[in-house]
């Protein structure tokens, strides 16, 4: 560079500045409103890039916003995640966490409901969702979270496997008798290593739940303060559980959340029971001819829901919260709830969902889709408790300890509740 | 910081301008411990301090004992603690015999001498969580590698992780293969150290291999098997990263250590309070156990 040239630059310089200050100022003007969305996978498939897609989605139909989504880990780690966060006074601002933590949320105070948040806005939307979900959801007359990817537990059965144990594949177990006579046929026909897995290791309290419910008892009271692990309901539920290790139907010990859907999609078992949010990743990968049925039924049908929900976190910047909540609100619109649940197997969140013409298209072609949603008709609700989850921690232990036979299930379930009333007591007065 | 403060007060002995140079030292000196003061005040006394505060409040405030009471009646803290005993009683003894043999084996003049020493050293290079993640798929009931190779013997598969008999046993595997490499590093340079001419002068008197190795070899490494069982003995204290990947504490705590605990205590229950006092628990088993270490071994032990 020639120094004629340099000294043009020099006095080019002072011009060039003044134009990029400008550009910047302009740039700021247009600066989209930031979001972070935090949020888990509990499930199989390639679901964070589905997440990518709807938030690139967003940001084109709302240029005056960005969400960044942050894959967090499992439900607990979202949950540490969040939390962490928050007392370090930078929380996120969506944040998709477990229905059953609406509780702690508030404890804490780490949510804005939905009405406050949009204050002078039409909230009516807020009705459109199925009330198996909402119980969860609303508090004190307002709205905390959104369904987003709600589920029930369903069963999933192996047809080719019914057929080699010469049982018929369209009736899959419809009582408890015929669950465990039909995994012991199962087992016995080989083929398979077990007639059925009901995991322990992770979501254990979840599952146990619904055969709770299926015996007639809802573990927990509708204002989380009230735990009823060791009602005798509860007790014959674990002992028919325990019952089903001992005579072979399930493995022995505790059997893993993680790895059931593995085994399912492998053949080494012939049915099993977790969440529908595993549907799509199944139907994908099993190259067998499969089928999903409601969960059998005892003294009555039915399943909890569970799975989580959309919550907006209290930032104190009210523009920021009102930008979240409308975000929330847009991801749980019938288009993307349909998308989502295609994409997954977790419930559509609203009827609307389902009256969408992908959603229409895709139950035609894959009726299974809705027999969690069916399922709705028999809920009861996630096992929501005050107390940080250790109340339910206490009673995946109490499950576990039973189903390694280290307690009797009344030893397991009457420590489980003792522990459950100590962390309940401070609010229950 | 000490030795600064040593210095300086030796310094100020002496009159004139020598105290205007002393001070001048002094400066400097704390100028130069700053930046790791800094550090350690704020990542590490402040957080001890901070336990110390947490331990002894209340969540509402006030000082209480509530917290030392809790510990009494919590049956999942005695059981994890028990737990972690039985850890550090099986895997510490465990790796360091193993790292000796190994390193033993391979400071020998045999072939392929340079591929033993890597592949013993490999499961140190992992890292826990992906070396948790192999094991996982090890002991997967019914066809991971483990129940494969019983079926060939006609034996039946086990659930290694979910048993409560089995799932401490497998995790304190893990830890033993993982660890073992590593102390074989410290064996193995304390072998390269030793003067060959002693083994020449056993060899002269005739004395065994074995007798060597017990009157010699294992005397002269004792600096190293103390320096050694200090470190295992603070890991087995210190590594949970596995026991998220491979059990989760379960099944019913039967695989969960102390350190797992204060974790779910802290994150999962957000009882930060009584993650505090269970912290200092922790603490102080720690020293009290380095305490014992050095005090039982010291005594036998020849410094070179």
């Amino acid at each position: 560079m020639s120094i004629a040239s340099r000294h043009r630059l020099r006095a080019l310089a002072p011009l060039a500045f003044a134009a990029l200050a400008a550009l910047s100022t302009l740039a700021r003007a247009a600066d989209p409103v930031e979001l972070q969305l935090l949020f888990p996978i509990a499930v199989g498939g390639p679901l964070t890039q589905i997440m990518d897609k709807l938030t690139a989605r967003y940001h084109a139909t709302h240029p005056g916003v960005e969400v960044k989504a942050i894959y967090s880990g499992t439900y607990d780690e979202t949950m540490t995640k969040a939390r962490a966060q928050f007392k370090a006074g930078q929380p996120p601002d969506v944040l998709i966490a477990s229905a059953v933590e609406l509780f702690n949320l508030r404890d804490l105070d780490m949510i804005v409901a939905y009405e406050d948040a949009l204050k002078g806005s039409d909230t009516s939307w807020t009705k459109r969702f199925y009330e198996a979900f909402m119980v969860n959801s609303t508090q004190d007359g307002k709205t905390w979270g959104l369904p987003f990817q709600r589920s029930t537990i369903i069963q999933y059965y192996n047809k080719d496997a019914f057929r080699k144990a010469g049982l018929d594949p369209d009736h899959p177990p419809a009582t408890w008798e015929e669950l465990r006579d039909m995994a012991l046929k199962l087992r016995d026909a080989g083929g398979v290593k077990f007639g059925l897995q009901i995991p322990s290791d992770n979501f254990g309290d979840w599952l146990f739940s619904a055969l709770a419910w299926q015996n007639g008892l809802a573990l927990v009271s509708p204002d989380g303060k009230h735990a009823y692990f060791n009602d005798p309901r509860a007790v014959e539920a674990l002992q028919y559980w325990v019952d089903l290790g001992k005579a072979g139907a399930v493995p022995k010990g505790s059997v893993s959340w993680a790895t059931t859907p593995k085994d399912f999609i492998e053949g080494k078992v012939a049915m099993m029971w977790t969440t529908t949010g595993n549907l799509t990743n199944v139907r994908k990968q099993a190259k067998f001819d499969f089928g999903v049925s409601p969960l059998p039924a005892h003294r009555q049908p039915g399943s909890p829901t569970g799975g989580a929900n959309l919550y907006v976190f209290k930032t104190g910047d009210t523009a920021k919260e009102r930008a979240a909540a409308e975000f929330a609100k847009w991801m749980s619109d019938p288009e993307q709830a349909a998308e989502w649940s295609i994409a997954t197997g977790y419930v559509g969140s609203s009827q609307a969902a389902y009256d969408t013409p992908a959603m229409k298209a895709y139950v035609a072609s894959f009726p299974a889709a809705v027999v969690a949603r069916d399922q709705l008709a028999h809920y009861t609700r996630s096992l929501g408790l005050h107390g940080n989850g250790r109340a339910t921690a206490a009673l995946s232990d109490a499950i576990q300890a039973a189903l390694t036979g280290t307690k009797t299930p009344k030893e397991a379930l009457d420590g489980a509740q003792k522990t459950a009333d100590g962390v309940l007591a401070r609010f229950q007065k | 910081m000490s030795r600064t403060s040593v210095i300086a007060a030796g310094a100020a002995a002496v009159p004139g301008t020598a105290a205007a140079r002393a001070r001048r030292d002094t400066i400097g000196g704390w100028a130069l411990v700053a930046p790791s003061l800094v550090v350690i005040a704020a990542f590490t006394l402040y957080p001890v301090v901070l336990s110390l505060v947490h331990a002894f409040t209340a969540p509402r405030g006030g000082v209480t004992l509530q917290q030392v009471h809790a510990m009494v009646d919590d049956e999942v803290l005695h059981k994890v603690f028990v737990n972690n005993l039985v850890f550090a009683a099986v895997t510490v003894p465990a790796s360091i015999v193993i790292a000796l043999a190994m390193a033993l084996w391979v400071n020998g003049k045999i072939r392929g001498r340079a591929f033993l020493r890597l592949a013993f050293f490999t499961p140190t290079v992992l890292p826990m969580v992906a070396a948790a993640s192999i094991w996982l798929y090890f002991y997967t009931p019914s066809y991971g590698p483990i129940d494969r190779l019983l079926h060939v013997f006609g034996l039946p598969g086990h659930n290694w992780l979910g048993t409560p008999e089995t799932a401490l046993p497998a995790i304190m595997v893990v830890t033993i293969w993982k660890e073992a490499g590593f102390f074989m590093i410290f064996y193995l340079a304390g072998l390269q150290n030793m003067a060959p001419e002693l083994e020449e002068a056993s060899r002269l008197e005739g004395a065994s291999a074995w007798y060597h190795f017990r009157r010699v070899t294992l005397p002269l490494l004792m600096p190293t098997t103390l320096f050694v069982m200090v470190v295992a003995m603070t890991a087995s204290f210190k590594q949970v990263e596995h026991i998220f990947v491979m059990t989760r504490g379960g099944p019913d705590n039967a695989s969960s250590l102390l350190l797992y605990y204060i974790y779910k205590v802290a994150f999962t229950f957000y009882d930060e309070h009584y993650a505090a006092v269970l912290t200092l628990v922790l603490v102080a088993t720690l020293l009290l156990l380095a305490f014992l270490q050095f005090r039982v071994l010291e005594r036998r032990i020849h410094y070179r």
